[in-house]
């Protein structure tokens, strides 16, 4: 069981039940479509940027646990970072999920997807909404898949 | 190779505890926990005799078949022609040339669309398949029918998993050309009426494809009883090797198509401008095959038989039902596919919980059921689901090997509470 609490920490299961910011975003002027074809989770993000800024940020989809959870912490992590210092975020976030660093280098709560590690097969859900962002960061508008 | 050692039962019935002796498999742990392998829709374990059989051809007389006039080339086309009578038995088939060797139930569909459908599709013709199908039966009819200017149409299900027989005759017609459904349901476990699907196909000289993947390895079959044109099954469902699957279809219809691939095997004489093409099977099978594949299925078929479809089918049906039984406890979950008939697949959903959660943690007490939408993806979208999880039970499984299933799943709940 203990491998199994350090995936599913209560505040994964927190943002799988209750994910925040899980709507459009109205005044998006990015968006993009993420899906991982072998099982079926879909995401979309969507994105305000300002001035290099990540003024705001939002999500619909469905997807495990993990994916939703993942989603949800990322779209409060980025908020209002540089879209220079959105993308490190996600090398560290991509770092800890397949166990490349164990540190928490300044990942506030993302840290909580440690876990992932021990579960290699569950590293794309982890990252699907991040791939998608990125994806939105890039362009104005498509689709990515992942994996 | 020695024999399966499996006593005869005294009365009707399987002796689970000998035959689970027979996969060396099912001794392995997982998670330090025992191996309870439920995702036989997905592949089956091998007995050691097919195993055996693998290696007996490897260190003995691997060698090119119908080819050299030496002693292992002869051995192996030996072994590997019985092994085509013994997938001509099984099924009934009337000749063993209408046993044709194939990677997989989807290259012998595919086999099916681009040799009948290319010779026989026209602009405005129609190919009908079930809202049931994998996609392995429902993408090679996309593509012939996309060349072709073809009409490719859906028999609809209800909601608890069934075909639509009345929409099914409805749609059938005078353009109908081919029929091309599963037996059984790998997503939903619906064993369909496939006799009265050929019948009907028939009374407008539509050829009807069946998918027998997921039944073969369940249920006895009778090629000629069910009048069926083409029947194709996967060895490594069958608890053979991956890579072999067989593709029947009858004789004269076989004759009277162009040959698949090009290459070795399939041809009587070449020249540059000429090529003459061999005769059934052989024309359907260019280049070297999966020799020890075929050998191997051979065995396996050699190992259910004796075991007895005849058991097996009735075994699988006690464990099914104690399963869906045991399951049907919880009000958190759901099964998805409630058919009147079905074999031992039972897909689920859980409140709130996705499935690749639950396999996940059902992993983890070492639990292998699968997790996805099952290369059904129009299943899911029938039943709005983006996934399920699936138990699909073999003739070695238990009914202890349920009740874990069932603690498992306590422990999913109790992870998301």
């Amino acid at each position: 069981m203990s491998h199994l609490r350090d995936l599913y920490q209560e505040v994964i299961l927190d943002h799988s039940k209750s994910p925040r910011n899980f709507s459009e975003l109205c005044d998006a002027n990015r968006k993009a479509d993420g899906h991982n074809p072998l099982c079926g989770d879909k995401v979309t993000v969507y994105l305000k940027l300002n001035d290099g800024m990540v003024e705001d940020v939002s999500f619909t989809g469905v997807g495990c646990a993990i994916s939703t959870a993942s989603a949800s912490l990322m779209t409060q992590a980025v908020k209002g970072k540089s879209l220079a210092a959105a993308n490190e975020l996600f090398n560290r976030f991509h770092g800890l999920v397949t166990g490349k660093i164990d540190e928490e280098q300044n990942l506030g709560e993302l840290v909580v997807f440690q876990g992932v590690s021990e579960f290699p097969v569950r590293v794309k859900c982890a990252t699907l909404a991040w791939h998608t962002l990125q994806s939105a960061l890039e362009k104005a508008e498509g689709s990515i898949s992942k994996e | 190779m020695p024999a399966a050692d499996l006593r005869l039962p005294e009365r009707a019935g399987l002796d689970v505890e000998q035959i689970r002796r027979d996969f060396p498999i099912l001794r392995e742990k997982v998670n330090d926990n025992p191996l309870v392998y439920l995702d036989n829709a997905a592949t089956a374990q091998k007995p050691q005799v097919v195993i055996d059989a693998i290696q007996q051809y490897y260190q003995s007389y691997n060698s090119n078949i119908h080819r050299g006039v030496h002693h292992l080339s002869q051995q192996a086309t030996e072994a590997y022609e019985k092994a085509r009578v013994k997938a001509q038995r099984l099924l009934n088939a009337p000749e063993s040339r209408e046993i044709i060797f194939v990677r997989s139930t989807t290259e012998a569909i595919n086999l099916v669309a681009q040799t009948y459908g290319r010779k026989h599709l026209q602009a405005g013709d129609e190919v009908l398949i079930s809202a049931m199908e994998h996609h392995s039966n429902i993408v090679p009819w996309q593509m012939i029918c996309q060349e072709k200017e073809a009409r490719l149409r859906v028999i609809p299900i209800n909601d608890k998993g069934e075909l639509l027989l009345e929409e099914f005759e409805r749609l059938l017609n005078e353009r109908t050309r081919v029929v091309a459904v599963t037996h059984v349901s790998n997503a939903l476990g619906t064993i369909n009426p496939i006799e009265q699907i050929i019948e009907k196909a028939h009374q407008y000289d539509a050829v009807v494809v069946i998918d027998g993947a997921q039944a073969a390895p369940h249920m006895a079959l009778d090629v000629q009883a069910l009048d069926c044109d083409f029947y194709a099954f996967s060895g490594h469902k069958f608890y053979g090797p991956t890579g072999v699957g067989i593709l029947y279809g009858k004789g004269d219809l076989l004759d009277s198509l162009p040959p698949y691939q090009g290459g070795g095997e399939m041809i009587l004489s070449v020249s540059f401008e000429k090529t003459t093409y061999n005769v059934v099977p052989h024309k359907f099978e260019a280049g070297t095959p999966n020799i020890v594949g075929g050998i191997a299925l051979g065995a396996a078929i050699d190992y259910v038989n004796e075991v007895g479809l005849e058991n097996i089918g009735p075994y699988e049906d006690e464990l099914f039902g104690y399963a869906t039984e045991q399951l049907s406890q919880f009000s958190e979950l759901k099964i998805i596919g409630t058919a009147e008939l079905k074999a031992s697949i039972i897909s689920f959903v859980m409140d709130g919980i996705h499935a690749h959660d639950a396999g996940t943690i059902l992993d983890q007490d070492g639990i292998a059921v699968r997790t996805g939408h099952h290369c059904a993806q129009p299943v899911m979208d029938h039943f709005q689901v983006p996934a399920t999880s699936r138990a699909s039970f073999a003739f070695y499984n238990t009914k202890e090997e349920v009740d874990i299933l069932v603690q498992g799943i306590r422990k999913v709940i109790e992870v998301f509470k």
